[in-house]
C-alpha cells in the first residue's frame, strides 16, 4: 500500500498514544488545526484534548511541560512547528532537558521526544526554513535522529520512545509528501546509517532532506556509468562513523550533502571524522555540498538557487573523481 | 631531473639553452636548474638531438622527472604526437645522470620525507604505493594539479629492479624503505630558514643513520711538501703559484690507488667502486652552508692543472655556476679547514659514497727527525669511511700512502 510519510508518521503517532497511555501530544495547532503539516490531523478526535493538546504560543513553556511532565513519569511527544521556533526553547532543551541525567548522579531521567520540522524549499522564508540539525547535534545528553524515508518515518518513533533521554526528531519539510510503498511497519534499528543505495566509485554522506536529491543524483551519476554509494546518516547523534568509514575504505571518496550552511556543518564534522578515520583510504579531498551561507531567501529561484541541487551533488562527485 | 646529490628530492628548471631540432652531446650545456644548494647548469647524458623540451622554464619537478626527449643518434624519431609525454615509450633518452650517480630511488624518498618536500599525492596513493613498494618520484601523477591518485598506482618493475625480475610482493618487501624512514608516523620536520640546511640535514642525518662510520687520523709532517712548494713557487707570478691545499687533493687522489675500496659508491646494499677518481671538495659558502663539487679525474691531473681547477671551482660554486656532473659524479670528499685553523676534523660520509678525507689546519709541532726534536709544520690527515666496504687496516694503509706521497713531493 501506498503511503506519505506525513501519514506513515501519523501512523506512528497513532500507534503511540493506543500503546502507552503515558504518551500524550503538545505543540502549537496540533489539536483543532491539525497540525501545520497535519501530521496530527485527526488525532485530537480520536483521542481526545487530555491527550492531543494545544499548546501556547511558548514554545519554552511547552517543551518545559514537556520535560516535567517525563522527569514525573509521561512520554510526552512535543511538536514543534519548525527548528528555527525551536530556539525559543533552547534553554529548555539545552540546559534542561539533556542536562539532567547527568547533574542528578542519574537519578532523573528526561524520556521527551522533541518532533520538528526543518529545513527550506516550501517558499516560507528565512526564519522558517533554516536546518539547525547541527545545534543539536553538537548536544551531549540528546539523541537527534532524522527520519528520511516512509519506512523510517514509520518505525522510527517507537524505537525513540524506548530511549530513556530526550531525542529530537527532524521531519524535513519536503519530506512529507513523500510516498512510498510500506509493508513493514515495524520498529527501526536507529544506530547504524545505512546504504541507500550501493556503488563502488564514491560516497554520498547524507540525511534527511537531501536523501532524494543524493539518490537522483546517484541515479544521473549512474547514466554516466559512475556508480555511488548513497548513505542515510539517519542519527545524527551519535554519528555511525563505522558504516561511512567501511565504505569510503571501498570508494575512497566521499562527497557530503547537508542542507545546514556549509560553516560549522555536520557534513564538517563527517568530514573530519573521515579525516581521522579514513585518512589513508582517501583518493581525493573530501567534498560537501551545503546551502549557500545566506538566510534561506523567499523568492522561488533565489531559494532554489540556495539550497543543495542534484545537479550541484553531481558536480560534487565528478569534481572528487577527477 | 637528475639527482645531484643524494640529498636533493626536486629542482626547479631555469632557463633552456637548447630548442627542439638542437644536436647534443654528451656533456652539452642544456639548461640551468636551481637546487636548493646551487644553481647549475644541466648537461646533456647522451649524443643526439632534442626531440621535445618537457618542462617549462620556472617549474620545479621531482628528481627523476623527464625535462627532455633526446633521440639518440640514429634512432627513428619518435610519433609526432605523444599524449603523455612524461609516460613517452623507453626509446627517446631522457635527460638523467648515469647510474652511479643516481642516488637510488629509496634513499631519494628517504630524504624527501625528512626535507619536507614532497610529492602531490593523495592519501590512499601512498597507502598503495607503500604496499607495492613503489616510490611515489617514479609514478606520473594524473590527478588533479598533477597529484599522484590511486590509478596511477600500479604494480610496477621499478628501474632499481629491472635487472631482475620480481614478484610484486617480493619486490614490495625488497623495496620498501625502513618504516621509520617513510611510514606515515614521520612527522613533517619544523620549517627552516634555509632550504640548503634541509639539504645538509637530510643528507648528514641518512648518513650518520645508515652509514657505519669508522674514523683514522694520522699526522704528516709538511716540512719536506711546503718546502719544495716554497722552491717551485718561488719563481712563479703570484696568480700562477701552488697552494698547499692542491698538494694534499693530488696526494689524496693518487693515494686511492692503492685503496680502491674508499672510492665508490654503497648503492642498494651494495659497493660499486669507481674507475675514475672524482675528488668532491667542500667548499663553504660565504651565504652558509656548503657544498663540495667535484674535480673530476683528479688523479689524472698535474698540481698545475688542480690548481687552476680548484681555483675555477671555488668561485663558481660562490658564484652558483656549478655544473650538474661535478655535483653527482665525486666518489669520495675531502674536507679541509685548515685556514679556520683548528687541528683536525671528524667529517661525515657525503653519502652514496664510502668515505671522507679531512685535513686540519697546517701547524707546527715538536717532531723528532733522525733522533732531534725539531719543528716541523705538520698536519693532522683524517678519514671516515664506510664500515661496510672497508676495515680500518686498509683506511690506515691510505693515510700512510697519502703520508708517503707528501714525503716525495717532486713526484706529485
Amino acid at each position: 500500500m501506498k503511503l506519505t510519510y506525513r501519514d506513515a508518521m501519523r501512523d506512528a503517532l497513532r500507534d503511540a498514544l493506543r500503546g502507552d497511555p503515558r504518551v500524550f501530544l503538545i505543540g502549537e495547532d496540533i489539536g483543532k488545526y491539525g497540525g501545520t503539516y497535519a501530521v496530527t490531523r485527526g488525532l485530537l478526535d480520536e483521542f481526545g484534548p487530555e491527550r492531543v493538546r494545544d499548546a501556547p504560543l511558548s514554545e519554552s513553556a511547552f517543551v518545559g511541560a514537556g520535560i516535567g511532565a517525563a522527569i514525573n513519569g509521561m512520554r510526552p511527544i512535543v511538536e514543534i512547528m519548525t527548528v528555527n521556533f525551536s530556539l525559543l526553547a533552547l534553554d529548555q532543551i539545552v540546559n534542561s532537558a539533556a542536562t539532567l541525567r547527568h547533574m542528578s548522579g542519574g537519578q532523573v531521567e528526561v524520556p521527551l521526544v522533541i518532533r520538528m520540522a526543518t529545513g527550506a524549499g516550501r517558499q516560507v522564508a528565512a526564519q522558517h526554513s533554516h536546518s539547525l540539525e547541527n545545534w543539536y547535534a553538537h548536544v551531549p545528553g540528546l539523541r537527534v535522529v532524522a527520519p528520511a524515508t516512509v519506512r523510517d518515518a514509520r518505525g522510527m518513533l517507537a524505537t525513540v520512545l524506548g530511549e530513556r533521554d530526550p531525542v529530537i526528531v527532524f521531519e524535513h519539510v519536503q519530506l512529507y509528501g513523500l510516498e512510498d510503498e510500506l509493508t513493514d511497519t515495524g520498529p527501526v534499528d536507529l544506530d547504524r546509517a545505512v546504504i541507500r543505495r550501493p556503488g563502488n566509485d564514491a560516497t554520498i554522506i547524507t540525511y534527511g532532506g537531501s536523501l532524494p536529491r543524493s539518490l537522483e543524483a546517484a541515479a544521473a551519476l549512474a547514466k554516466d556509468g559512475v556508480e555511488t554509494e548513497v548513505i542515510d546518516l539517519r542519527t545524527l547523534r551519535p554519528l555511525d562513523a563505522d558504516t561511512l568509514v567501511a565504505s569510503v575504505a571501498r570508494t575512497h571518496r566521499a562527497v557530503i550533502v547537508d542542507e545546514g550552511w556549509r560553516t560549522g556543518s555536520l557534513a564538517g564534522e563527517v568530514a573530519a571524522i573521515l579525516g581521522e578515520r579514513a585518512f589513508w583510504d582517501l583518493d581525493a579531498p573530501i567534498g560537501r555540498v551545503c546551502s549557500a551561507e545566506v538566510p534561506i531567501p523567499y523568492a522561488k529561484h533565489l531559494e532554489l538557487a540556495a539550497l543543495p541541487s542534484a545537479d550541484a551533488i553531481v558536480a560534487a562527485v565528478k569534481a572528487v573523481l577527477a | 631531473m637528475p639527482s645531484l646529490g643524494a640529498d636533493m628530492v626536486s629542482g626547479t628548471l631555469l632557463e633552456w639553452k637548447v630548442a627542439p631540432g638542437d644536436r647534443v652531446v654528451r656533456g652539452t650545456v642544456v639548461g640551468l636548474i636551481e637546487t636548493e644548494k646551487a644553481t647549475m647548469e644541466l648537461e646533456s647524458f647522451v649524443d643526439g638531438e632534442i626531440e621535445a623540451l618537457l618542462v617549462e622554464p620556472g617549474t620545479k619537478v621531482p628528481v627523476g622527472t623527464p625535462l627532455a626527449r633526446v633521440r639518440a643518434a640514429g634512432e627513428p624519431a619518435a610519433p609526432p604526437k605523444v599524449a603523455e609525454p612524461a609516460r613517452a615509450a623507453p626509446e627517446p633518452v631522457p635527460i638523467a645522470p648515469p647510474a652511479p650517480a643516481a642516488a637510488p630511488l629509496v634513499p631519494i624518498a628517504a630524504a624527501a620525507a625528512q626535507a619536507g618536500t614532497r610529492v602531490r599525492s593523495s592519501p590512499a596513493a601512498r597507502k598503495r604505493a607503500r604496499e607495492l613498494g613503489i616510490e611515489l618520484v617514479a609514478l606520473h601523477g594524473s590527478g588533479p594539479h598533477g597529484a599522484i591518485v590511486l590509478r596511477d598506482v600500479v604494480p610496477t618493475v621499478t628501474p632499481v629492479q629491472q635487472a631482475t625480475p620480481v614478484q610484486p610482493a617480493a619486490a614490495a618487501r625488497r623495496a620498501a624503505p625502513p618504516p621509520s624512514a617513510t611510514g606515515p608516523a614521520r612527522r613533517p620536520p619544523p620549517p627552516s630558514a634555509s632550504p640548503m640546511r634541509d639539504a645538509i640535514a637530510a643528507a648528514m642525518t641518512r648518513s650518520k643513520r645508515e652509514i657505519p662510520h669508522y674514523y683514522l687520523a694520522h699526522t704528516i709532517s709538511l716540512k719536506r711538501a711546503l718546502t719544495w712548494l716554497g722552491e717551485v713557487n718561488e719563481h712563479r707570478a703570484i696568480q700562477d703559484r701552488v697552494v698547499p691545499a692542491v698538494l694534499l687533493l693530488r696526494a689524496t687522489a693518487l693515494a686511492l690507488w692503492d685503496v680502491p675500496e674508499l672510492n665508490g659508491f654503497w648503492i642498494d646494499g651494495a659497493y660499486r667502486p669507481s674507475e675514475e677518481v672524482h675528488l668532491g671538495t667542500a667548499i663553504a659558502l660565504r651565504t652558509g652552508g656548503l657544498i663540495a663539487p667535484a674535480i673530476l679525474d683528479a688523479d689524472d691531473k698535474s698540481l698545475d692543472q688542480l690548481g687552476i681547477e680548484l681555483r675555477d671551482l671555488v668561485g663558481r660554486a660562490r658564484a652558483g655556476r656549478l655544473r650538474s656532473s661535478e655535483l653527482t659524479l665525486a666518489t669520495i670528499t675531502v674536507t679541509s679547514l685548515g685556514d679556520r685553523g683548528c687541528e683536525a676534523v671528524w667529517p661525515v660520509i657525503n653519502p652514496p659514497q664510502v668515505a671522507i678525507v679531512g685535513f686540519g689546519a697546517t701547524m707546527e709541532r715538536a717532531w723528532v727527525d733522525r733522533g732531534a726534536v725539531v719543528p716541523h709544520p705538520t698536519v693532522v690527515a683524517t678519514l671516515a669511511a664506510d664500515h661496510r666496504v672497508s676495515d680500518g687496516h686498509r683506511g690506515g694503509l691510505f693515510l700512510s700512502a697519502v703520508d708517503h706521497l707528501l714525503q716525495e713531493p717532486d713526484k706529485l
